[in-house]
């Protein structure tokens, strides 16, 4: 029941994002993809959440052959950068998407949706907000909500694309930990992508420093940081 | 008194600051004249006098010229080109902006050129084109009136014209809406389990949903009013294959300015009907529209 990203390549036109990525992780583990810029991060995020295609390798998680299910039955929730909250919906209706969008035998009742949004919104912290629309939030209530969806579906996998990247510090540090609280909570898979290495540090049972499309360094915090495997990631991780 | 530095600010002679946007009192003025003179000159002026012109004789008069069967069965057939073209142009406006902005793919611009294509062509050339290929001589000429087939100088021919010349407009208004609004939103609602049909229905056509609607207005509007191409292909039989602006042509070329002025009253109410009816959804549905320009 582990996530096995096996020698992944990604190119965009002649720009090579992914070069061979690989790495395991343990069922319920809390991974952080960490890097600067350009290192093929995100990509291989959106790859794990079939938002892109890979040219080669493959990806299993749970004895499935995960590249080749399309993004809306792998159910693995994603929270994006820019929150991608659907504007024209309230906070209830946004969290209540995945639900309301099952097919009809698998699709809780009105009452059971009603009743999991407002739990929902209690364990990121908004209760009472069901009503309101997105514009009507700040970006630290626009990301919970976010989260809240991702999580409504139950997903076998969290997909986190620098969620924290467009709040300010004060949020960002709230934030994290509460993530981090609520992954203990649901014991998903979570991959975490961002370039702040404090963050990553702080919130993940792994870290994968990359660079160029590959995986430099993979381990947990403490061991990364003890011992930096190549001169790329001690620069990095002093910088 | 010693003067002192700040004297010259807090002197007697008080100034009234102008905000850095803001213009002095007279030329705001003067382009607001210039703006509502061209408006008035230009646009309201003539459709005064149209419907002058149409009333000039008496309601009765203006009735009578109406209820003329010639003129009813051009309402008639206009009304029915743009029934067809319009729904066609919609549907295939979506699906275009759709595919242009919401996937990559080889030949996008190309595409985008050919959507363009009937804004660039003259309405002329369009009418020919359908000539060209549905006429006698046309490539398919012979097979269809072997087959007693009608399209040109008949409604099917009256209605390809209509749909090749509004084909851009509900795209056109789109594809910049759905560029601007990203992808985000279809790949959140793609990762929370829903269909590419269910993203459509439920995350972008309520995005789009009032670009849309002004896309399909203009492409009403352009519709029944089109000249060109249909007069091309429509033969000008009346009672039969002329619509509304060919019959206003022809009855003016006959000396009926009475009944000219007064289809062409009805076409521009048609207009102004449009115009009121995106007016009064805009002002229904205010907060709704609002919400969507917040981010």
């Amino acid at each position: 029941m582990s996530l096995t990203v096996d020698s992944v390549t990604k190119k965009f036109g002649r720009f090579p994002a992914l070069n061979g990525a690989s790495f395991v992780a343990p069922q319920g583990s809390f991974v952080s993809l960490l890097g600067p810029s350009g290192s093929g991060k995100t990509t291989l995020l959106r790859i794990l959440g079939g938002l892109e295609f890979s040219d080669s390798g493959s990806v299993r998680f749970a004895d499935l052959n995960w590249l080749d299910m399309p993004a809306r039955t792998r159910n693995a929730g994603f929270v994006f950068q820019q929150y991608a909250l659907f504007k024209h919906m309230t906070v209830a209706d946004n969290i209540a998407f995945g639900l309301k969008v099952r097919p009809r035998n698998r699709r809780p009742s009105h009452t059971d949706i009603k009743k999991r949004v407002t739990e929902l919104l209690a364990l990121v912290q908004l209760p009472g907000l069901e009503d309101r629309y997105p514009s009507q939030l700040s970006g630290g209530q626009r990301q919970r909500v976010a989260l809240a969806r991702a999580l409504a579906i139950e997903p076998r996998m969290l997909l986190l694309d620098e969620p924290f990247g467009a709040l300010d510090a004060k949020v960002r540090k709230e934030l994290r930990t509460d993530l981090r609280r609520i992954h203990d909570h649901a014991g998903v898979t979570t991959v975490f992508v961002t370039h702040d290495q404090e963050e990553a540090f702080a919130v993940a049972d792994l870290v994968a420093v990359m660079k160029d499309g590959c995986i430099e360094q993979y381990g947990a915090p403490a061991d990364v940081r003890r011992n930096p495997r190549t001169a790329f990631v001690s620069e990095f991780l002093s910088a | 008194m010693k003067k002192t530095f700040f004297d010259g600010r807090s002197g007697s002679r008080r100034r009234s600051f102008l905000k850095p946007t803001e213009d002095p009192l007279w030329l705001r003025l003067f382009l607001g004249a210039v703006a509502i003179g061209f408006i008035a000159i230009l646009l309201l002026l003539p459709l005064a006098l149209v419907f002058k012109e149409a009333f000039a004789n008496g309601v009765s008069a203006l009735w009578a010229a109406i209820k003329e069967p010639d003129t009813l069965a051009s309402v008639r057939l206009s009304l029915i080109a743009a029934g067809i073209a319009v729904p066609l142009n919609m549907v295939f406006g979506i699906a275009a902006a759709w595919c242009i902005t919401k996937f990559d793919f080889p030949g996008k611009t190309f595409l985008v050129t050919l959507i363009d294509l009937p804004f660039s062509v003259s309405p002329v050339v369009a009418g020919l084109i359908y000539v060209l290929v549905f006429g006698a001589q046309g490539w398919f000429g012979r097979s269809l009136a072997d087959n007693d087939i009608h399209i040109l100088f008949a409604v099917p021919g009256i209605v390809l014209a209509t749909i090749f010349v509004t084909f851009p407009f509900v795209a056109r208004e789109l594809i910049p809406l759905m560029a601007d609004q990203g992808r985000d939103e279809e790949e959140a609602a793609a990762t929370l389990g829903a269909t590419g049909f269910q993203t459509f229905l439920r995350v972008t056509l309520p995005n789009i949903k009032w670009g849309l609607l002004y896309g399909v207005l203009l492409c009403n509007a352009r519709a029944l009013g089109e000249f060109g191409a249909v007069s091309v292909v429509s033969g000008h039989i009346r009672g039969v294959t002329n619509t509304m602006p060919l019959h206003v042509q022809l009855l003016y070329d006959n000396y009926d300015y009475a009944g000219a002025f007064t289809v062409a009253a009805l076409l521009a109410m048609l207009a102004l009907l449009t115009l009121a009816l995106k007016s009064l959804l805009e002002w229904r549905y205010a907060d709704e529209l609002a919400a969507a320009h917040r981010r």
